[in-house]
């Protein structure tokens, strides 16, 4: 307690909860959030779930509504396996993107727990939901229920209609590929299940056209010598969005089909923001629910215990175990996002010579309205790249490494000193980088006046091969295509370095 | 400005179709779990469930990654003694190992095996899926203790509970028609014969024909106010009797032989083999009885204890049991109230002049009453001369009589797949 010794005024002292005591402290967190600490949010809809309900929302990815397939039900059964077995504990909450911004709080937690929660999740992720821009940009938070609501009905309408089967062996190829289902710049057309309810007819109509169009077979007169000239290549160029591609190109698919891919196009592109912004995401979580804690204590509204319990579980939340550990899983995007969002906050309130020289814009400005805009304008990638402080290098130990398969050795690229921040800061934002992590893989040309085959182009980052699964990913491929398949494996420069084909055996 | 919504009691089970949708996707992995479980387990666990293992490659989803090889940048916490420029000796094994580099320890986990566990309800679908009991229920009698309730119309008494609205309803409107009737129309007359007074001129004589009319009116209207609007007799009840229900019972023989030839090995075999169909019995009738019948030049009828354990010896004469089965069916069994099954297991040993009294025996007092006969024959060696006996038997009782070989523990489920399997149409009813 400061010298102030403001007035003591617990809301509880117990450790158990009640629906009272927690609208209590949701109303102080709420009035602290807001009015002391600017953060801008949906309206919070809070929902008390049993452990059984929360294992169930695990397997449906955290959304309330979703349609079924078994690898949601894999995952289950992962998830039951191990809670009953007391191998692993379950998230304290689930939150969703959505307006009302929906959280779960699972009923075991402790009140600590549940205020701890509280701050995270209505109002850390909540605010970086409705702030951040790729969270702006590509997903709609007053959509998405509904449109996921429309999504199960239609599928499982489908069911009826084509068969459970037909629908699984679908999904399972669109789920083999929903990573390259994104538009990465094309902001997206919001989505909206009545629209979308009402577009469908017209969709049906449009592409069936625009199919005719593509897939003719009968030469038109005269015009045909020009085009035979100018040799075409389709699609003009390379498609980075293979889903989106398939779903409006594929010659062999039914209207239903293009539909499902639709919507696990849809789903992808909703989760991509939170693919791209985990330690931001959560960094500022953790950095809010830290600090609102701190403040409720300062205040006198929780006594010592409290803290106890809430210190000891954030400290847990944000160890980041050494490389040698056998603790060690990657780098916990908790522990480096609450360090860098805490640095950045004391690089404004007590810049030491070297941040000054480092960070001459933010040294020493406000720090609510820094972190507020960094909240707003950066992702994973460019976050790390910019504010990736030699401090905070220095408290994590961190150090680069080269892994080069022309090499006989592993080679430290840079630690953390003086020559080394740059190059590890540059390593580190690159390891969040997703166009870096995942495959470049585009459709690059399709046969239409031959045998309709599709070719995909990977080009080679660092030499760095495809892994065996790009068999077995050719199929899924070939299944939404209908015809034969091609993938080549190119250097930046041009050279084919491998090809695989997938090629139907019936034809020849 | 938060909504809290009390979400514990909403339904639980979200996720029980993707759960099946799962385990049909990898039944074969389950199936064949299942079964070897059958042959690896003890009797008394049998009926428990199962932990099932699928190798993780044969359930990943497939994605594009990246593989091995080529040049990669990778930045660890936790440096402690490395310098800038320092070169590692590669480990052996690939990029993964000490240095640790993140793809090839995620690959490591990968490769772990997939682990669920399945309930016992669903070991015991499986163990018994796709398999029927010939001839099932033919017999169905009303038993004494088990009743279903069945609606049978309205009463005039029962509980509250069970009160009928409309019907009780339409009786007391009724009711209250047929009392007031008559009131009412009278009352219908004075009204109106006041109207045509009120028309006329007034005169004294008039004034008091209205004071009596009016006197009457009150009367009427106490009359009509008196009647219930509902009275106690108009209630009706939903009426509900209860009705026997007929439960399937059956009756499960198990003969074994005892003699000196049979070994613990083989007894243990033939106790499977008992207690699967016991299990699958159980999971179609709801009471079982099993009488256990061991023998060997004579057939006694004994406790499952001495059944299995106890030890005999001496020579084999089969037709003793058939005999003492023939009689506990009379005595106790009635095959008009029972479906029986019988089970029998043995190495194949009997006298040799006892084979044409064990073939007239099963004709005459056995095969017509049961539901269904299974016999193994366990051990490896060539057929014995009671098999040969069975076979040329179960060319007349096809429907019901079904023998087979059995030569290890790991072979008594298949074959009891094969005993039991469902013929395409053969199922009566």
């Amino acid at each position: 307690m400061s010298e102030h010794d403001a007035e003591k005024r617990y809301i509880s002292t117990s450790s158990e909860w009640t629906f009272e005591t927690i609208e209590a402290y949701e109303r102080e967190i709420a009035r602290i959030a807001r009015d002391k600490f600017k953060l801008d949010t949906y309206p919070n809809q809070i929902e008390m779930i049993r452990s059984d309900q929360m294992m169930d929302a695990y397997a449906s990815i955290g959304m309330p509504v979703f349609y079924s397939h078994w690898s949601y039900g894999k995952h289950f059964v992962h998830v039951e396996q191990n809670y009953s077995r007391g191998r692993m504990g379950l998230a304290y909450e689930i939150v969703i993107n959505s307006n009302p911004c929906i959280a779960y709080l699972m009923e075991e937690n402790t009140m600590t727990m549940q205020v701890l929660v509280i701050a995270h999740a209505c109002y850390g992720h909540n605010s970086f939901f409705k702030g951040n821009y790729l969270f702006r940009t590509w997903t709609d938070a007053e959509a998405i229920i509904d449109y996921l609501l429309f999504a199960k009905k239609y599928i499982s309408q489908c069911e009826e209609r084509y068969g459970v089967e037909q629908v699984e062996m679908l999904l399972d190829s669109c789920h083999a590929l929903k990573d390259y289902g994104v538009d990465r710049y094309k902001r997206p057309a919001p989505i909206s299940a009545a629209e979308e309810q009402n577009r469908q007819k017209e969709r049906e109509l449009y592409i069936q056209q625009h199919l005719n169009d593509l897939w003719r077979t009968l030469p038109h007169r005269g015009r045909e010598r020009d085009e035979d000239k100018v040799a075409r290549h389709f699609p003009a160029d390379p498609q980075e969005n293979l889903l989106y591609f398939i779903e409006k190109n594929s010659p062999s698919l039914e209207t239903w089909q293009r539909e499902i891919i639709r919507i696990v196009r849809k789903v992808s592109q909703y989760f991509y923001p939170q693919r791209q912004t985990q330690v931001m995401n959560e960094g500022w979580a953790t950095f809010w629910h830290y600090t609102i804690l701190n403040e409720m204590y300062d205040e006198g509204l929780v006594n010592e215990g409290f803290m106890l319990e809430f210190l000891s579980s954030h400290t847990s939340v944000v160890m980041q175990p050494g490389f040698d550990s056998p603790y060690y899983s990657g780098i916990n995007p908790y522990a480096l996002g609450f360090a860098m969002m805490s640095d950045i906050k004391r690089i404004c309130e007590h810049p030491t010579a070297e941040d000054k020289q480092w960070f001459p814009d933010i040294a020493g400005s406000d720090w609510l309205t820094t972190l507020d805009q960094v909240m707003r304008n950066y992702r994973d990638e460019s976050f790390i790249l910019q504010f990736l402080s030699p401090k905070v290098i220095r408290d994590f130990h961190f150090f680069a490494l080269e892994d080069d398969d022309r090499k006989n050795t592993i080679d430290v690229t840079a630690i953390h000193n003086d020559e080394g921040y740059r190059r590890v800061r540059e390593k580190l934002s690159q390891q969040y980088n997703l166009s870096q992590q995942e495959p470049d893989i585009q459709i690059y040309n399709v046969n239409v006046r031959g045998d309709r085959s599709l070719t995909l182009q990977h080009v080679l980052n660092e030499r760095r091969p495809l892994s065996g699964e790009v068999n077995e990913m050719l199929r899924h491929v070939y299944r939404l295509w209908g015809y034969d398949v091609h993938l080549h494996s190119v250097e930046t420069e041009g050279r084919t370095v491998r090809s695989y084909h997938l090629v139907s055996e019936f034809q020849h | 400005m938060a909504y809290i919504v009390d979400r514990r009691l909403n339904s639980k089970n979200k996720s029980l179709v993707n759960r099946e949708r799962f385990l049909k996707r990898y039944q074969k992995q389950i199936r064949r779990a299942v079964s070897d479980a059958v042959s690896r387990r003890t009797i008394t666990d049998m009926e428990q469930g199962e932990s099932i293992t699928i190798p993780r490659r044969d359930i990943s989803e497939p994605g594009f990654h990246h593989g091995q090889g080529g040049k990669r940048d990778i930045v660890h916490p936790g440096n402690k003694e490395f310098v800038t420029g320092e070169r590692i000796p590669r480990p052996p094994n690939g990029g993964g190992g000490g240095s640790g580099s993140g793809k090839a320890s995620g690959d490591g986990e990968g490769m772990e095996d997939f682990v669920f566990q399945i309930s016992q309800e669903e070991f015991l679908e499986y163990l018994f899926e796709d398999l029927a009991l010939p001839n099932m229920v033919k017999r169905q009698l009303l038993s004494t203790d088990s009743f279903e309730y069945h609606r049978a119309g309205v009463s005039e008494v029962g509980n509250p509970a069970q009160i009928n609205v409309m019907r009780s309803m339409r009786s007391a409107q009724g009711r209250r028609i047929a009392l007031r009737g008559k009131e009412r129309r009278r009352r219908r007359e004075i009204l109106a014969a006041l109207e045509a007074l009120n028309q006329g001129v007034d005169s004294p004589d008039i004034a008091e024909q209205r004071a009596l009319l009016k006197a009457e009116l009150t009367q009427l209207n106490v009359k009509i106010h008196a009647i219930p609007w509902l009275d106690d007799f108009d209630l009706k009840y939903n009426l509900k009797v209860k009705i026997p229900k007929p439960s399937p019972k059956a009756v499960m023989f198990c003969v074994m032989d005892v003699s000196g030839s049979m070994t613990q090995d083989i007894k243990d075999t033939a106790k499977r083999f008992f207690f699967l169909l016991y299990l699958f019995l159980k999971k179609n009738y709801e009471k079982i009885e099993v009488v256990f019948i061991r023998h060997h030049t004579q057939a006694q009828e004994v406790d499952e204890n001495t059944f299995f354990y106890a030890r005999e010896t001496g020579g084999t004469v089969v037709s003793s049991a058939l005999h003492l089965m023939g009689d506990i069916i009379e005595e106790r069994y009635s095959p008009s109230q029972w479906n029986i099954y019988v089970a029998q297991a043995s190495d194949g040993d009997n006298w040799h002049e006892d084979n044409q009294r064990c073939h007239d025996a099963l004709i005459n007092t056995v095969l017509p009453f049961v539901q269904y006969y299974t016999y193994i024959e366990i051990g490896d060696r060539d057929p014995q001369g009671l098999w040969y006996l069975y076979e040329h038997l179960q060319r007349d009782f096809l429907d019901r009589f079904a023998i087979q070989r059995v030569r290890n523990n790991a072979e008594i489920y298949p074959v009891f797949r094969e005993l039991f399997k469902r013929h395409a149409g053969g199922e009566v009813n």
